[in-house]
């Protein structure tokens, strides 16, 4: 085996990977609901009346000494595959099934309904596409049925279908659906941008499951099945900029060294320039290995083996990411967190934290609020208990090269384990990167190196480093700020809005003034006191001035030109 | 998953690169990984995946065959001979004291049987390799209980399965740290079902056992499963031998799988021939039926 072993004589296409037109596409979908309202029950209907169950094993449902249907066949009894839960009649487990039709290919998630479960809940949620909430017609909107809608929401999922079941037992009642689905609809706002529409059904009877019922004339909408048919959820994977988490370095003993792993978004082609981090070293890539030949293309969510055109340093966990629009990279991070463990979450402690195939060692440093589940609101709270979900300020032992979980879903996201139990205990969704206050002792980064200018040379014409000052962009202090700096001769600029990524500004020798939600690695970071009164304004800047000189990002040409002159 | 342009990978090989990212989890967080070729469909399907996921390197983990001693000869033979041009490393490991002893699924009921030759040199062949994890080509369309299993699944120093202290597993970040003597089973399979199985040996053209093509072959009909008699199966008493043509849906010990009625000799002829099927692959595995939940039992106790 050669260094150029499975060079094919001309790259496979991207279409070799692609669905051919008319070929079935694959959903992800999840359901969730209370205890009782048929979950498993509404599965097997769906199941059953695609003809996705084989005869043998609706032998066993038949053959099964329990039976809570009262009918001829309990369907539940297709998805509750465990003793205990058959015996007790509930799910304790999320249930992968497989199911399809002429169009589409359906992986479903059966996840439980009781609170004690709500972990099962959020992993069924966190692969979905569409979410199906069930709601039990005689019980109306019950805070399970909340909960679940608002975790698949929070964990990304972009469609939302309300099944309203045992409308045969509201004798199909247009009003109990209606009022169910006004009680839904109020809590729109906090359902994070998914959208949420409306079937009534009875599992049992098979009305509108997979067949339109007679029996719900009223209803105009298509039956489940058809809606999860049409479903179109927006994946941005691709559209959004080029990450690759490096899972294993692949390294035969003949100087082939190529680094393997999944395409988390974007595409990439050989020559594409990538910037590695943690070290911010750019290179290009060379090659896209694959065992079927060199690609000339790869897109998320392929796997494949990368070879770059330089020799730099890349392990497991290191992050390959597109150069023009590189990662968060940080040590801080707020997130939403779920929280999967009897045991409090302790501040004190020290917790792992996974990301993609990043580990590191990690500290909960504040709870900024819990989601109160009635309202889903924020309400005040110092930690988290079992179930329970809320903001949490993270802080790892090493910088993470993170997405925000509404913008690449599978950078954006990590667990948390308990290093004693090795338990997953919670997993998170990065909503903001927060101010990394380590972030100006680490070197400058280096992912700026086309340029042949130094920071050096650069300071020594401005007389000033890059820095980032946080500051309320639209006060008084602020604007003062810029106005001094500039009058003393700096390259300053005042950010109306956080603009990402700064590090290219700050590498230019800016000293950029920007909103309290900016962030940036590997540069000084200064944050200007929130002004409380007008008449503070001049104290603050001189005071931001002289903070500035301290730290010697200000400083004096006349030094230098007294010196050797350059 | 959407391309820019709309379109999106084929579900094949969306499949596909899911499955090499679980292995290449696996070969990362693991210090004695091993792979567990049972010669079957799934596994060779696995083991594609697997040269997939580690080229131009070899594996980085050997195969281990846990041989019952009631194995088709068809399925030693290519063993043998895949493994060799592959030039993957073969572990072959058998319950010698249970073999010994005479175990035999006459004697001792397909249960116990099964829990001697099968789960038991499973637990052995994984503590005396010293591996922390075994990857396995278990679906889970297969079987109700598989249908929960993660894809990272914990066994105890005993080698069982808890299922209601299994560890949450959201997107694809998996936890694999184990205390010591406790090891993780790995199905990078999870999300296949038998179709997709058979349409990727299609597609990839992956050599299979013989045994999955039907060819006129001697059987017995035992209690309405076909059972094959070319590898040494004793008749019982009263019963008469046929000539029927059949073929294996799955693999199993000799005496213990049935054979189908099927005219498939083709890998295209089984794919067309499943759209058919009304009844699942393993119901012509004796075992799975002993009793209700067998198969929860069997992997309780760390069967895969």
């Amino acid at each position: 085996m050669s260094a150029t072993a499975g060079v094919s004589a001309r790259p496979l296409p991207l279409a070799h990977f692609l669905k051919k037109p008319g070929e079935r596409s694959l959903l992800r979908v999840s359901t969730a609901g209370s205890v009782d309202d048929g979950k498993s029950t509404l599965i097997g209907r769906l199941l059953h009346d695609t003809r996705s169950v084989y005869e043998d094993q609706l032998d066993a449902v038949r053959k099964s000494p329990v039976n809570r249907a009262g009918g001829a066949l309990d369907l539940s009894l297709l998805t509750d595959g465990l003793r205990a839960e058959r015996e007790q009649g509930i799910t304790i487990d999320v249930a992968y099934r497989h199911f399809s039709t002429p169009r589409r290919t359906f992986i479903l998630a059966d996840t439980p309904g009781h609170e004690q479960y709500t972990p099962n809940m959020a992993t069924g949620a966190s692969t979905a596409d569409v979410a199906v909430i069930l709601v039990d017609a005689r019980k109306g909107l019950l805070e399970q049925s909340r909960r679940h809608a608002f975790i698949a929401a929070l964990l990304g999922v972009r469609e939302l279908i309300v099944a309203v079941n045992k409308m045969d037992l509201v004798g199909y009642s247009r009003e109990v659906f209606e009022r169910i689905a006004a009680d839904l609809r109020a809590l729109e706002p906090k359902m994070r941008g998914a959208r949420l529409s409306f079937v009534p059904v009875s599992a049992l009877e098979g009305d509108n499951v997979v067949e339109r019922s007679a029996r719900m004339p009223w209803y105009e909408g298509p039956p489940l099945l058809e809606q999860l048919e049409q479903a179109e959820p927006e994946r941005e994977t691709v559209a959004a900029p080029f990450r690759f988490p490096v899972q294993y370095v692949i390294r035969p003993e003949d100087g082939f060294r190529g680094f393997a792993g999944r395409i988390v978004s974007g595409r990439i082609r050989p020559g594409d320039p990538v910037v590695e981090l943690p070290s911010g070293r750019r290179t290009r890539v060379a090659r896209i290995v694959t065992f079927d030949g060199d690609l000339e293309e790869a897109a998320a969510p392929m796997s494949v083996t990368l070879v770059l055109e330089d020799e730099i340093d890349v392990s497991r966990g290191s992050m390959l990411a597109a150069a023009a629009a590189p990662p968060q990279f940080s040590r801080r991070m707020e997130a939403h967190t779920v929280w999967m463990s009897a045991e409090l979450l302790d501040p004190g402690r020290t917790y792992l934290l996974r990301h993609g195939p990043h580990e590191v060692q990690a500290r909960a440093l504040a709870v900024r609020h819990a989601v109160d589940i009635t309202t889903l609101g924020p309400r005040p709270a110092s930690t988290l208990g079992w179930s329970e979900i809320g903001l949490v300020l993270w802080e790892t032992a090493r910088p993470l090269a993170f997405d925000l979980y509404t913008e690449v879903r599978d950078n954006g996201a990590f667990i948390v384990i308990d290093p004693q139990t090795n338990r997953t205990i919670a997993a998170g969704m990065i909503e903001a990167a927060a101010e990394d206050p380590y972030a100006a002792r680490r070197a400058s980064p280096q992912p700026f190196r086309a340029s042949r200018l130094t920071p050096a040379e650069r300071a020594l014409r401005s007389g000033h480093t890059g820095a980032l000052i946080l500051a309320d962009v639209h006060s008084a202090a602020a604007q003062g700020l810029e106005r001094r700096l500039f009058e003393h001769g700096a390259d300053v600029v005042l950010l109306e809005r956080p603009v990402a990524p700064l590090e290219p500004l700050l590498a230019a020798g800016l000293l950029v003034i920007a909103p309290r939600s900016s962030v940036c690695a590997g540069f000084p970071v200064l944050a200007l006191p929130p002004q409380e009164q007008e008449s503070e304004s001049e104290a603050l800047v001189e005071a931001a001035m002289a903070e500035l000189q301290n730290q010697g990002i200000l400083t004096d040409r006349d030094q230098f030109n007294a010196g050797e002159g350059i | 998953m959407d391309l820019a342009d709309g379109s999106s990978l084929s579900h094949l090989r969306w499949l596909e690169a899911e499955s090499i990212h679980i292995l290449r989890e696996g070969a990362a967080q693991f210090a004695r990984p091993v792979l567990l070729y049972s010669i079957g469909k799934d596994s060779s399907v696995l083991l594609h995946l697997a040269r997939k996921a580690f080229y131009p390197a070899p594996l980085p983990f050997p195969l281990l065959h846990i041989d019952t001693t009631y194995e088709y000869p068809e399925i030693l033979e290519f063993r043998d001979w895949y493994a060799r041009q592959i030039g993957a490393r073969l572990v072959v490991y058998s319950n010698q004291q249970a073999v010994r002893q005479g175990a035999n699924p006459y004697d001792l009921g397909t249960a116990r049987c099964c829990q001697l030759l099968r789960t038991q040199a499973l637990v052995q062949a994984l503590r005396e390799g010293g591996y922390d994890a075994a990857f396995g080509g278990a679906r889970r369309d297969e079987e109700r209980s598989r249908a929960k299993e993660r894809v990272f699944s914990l066994r105890d120093r005993n080698g069982h399965w808890d299922p209601k202290t299994q560890r949450p597993e959201l997107w694809s970040i998996y936890n694999g740290r184990v205390d010591p003597g406790e090891s993780m089973r790995i199905f990078p399979l999870s999300n296949w079902t038998e179709a997709d199985v058979w349409r990727y040996i299609e597609l990839e053209n992956i050599p299979v056992v013989p045994l999955y093509f039907a060819r006129p072959r001697e059987v017995v009909n035992r209690n309405g499963t076909l059972i094959l008699l070319e590898s040494g199966v004793r008749l019982l008493p009263g019963e008469e031998p046929e000539r029927v043509m059949c073929r294996l849906r799955t693999l199993g010990c000799t005496p213990c799988s049935g054979a189908i009625r099927s005219e498939a000799d083709t890998v295209a002829k089984i794919i067309a021939e499943l759209r058919e099927f009304r009844r699942s692959e393993r119901e012509n595995r004796v075992i799975d039926h002993d009793q209700d939940g067998s198969m929860e039992l069997k992997k309780r106790e760390g069967y895969f």
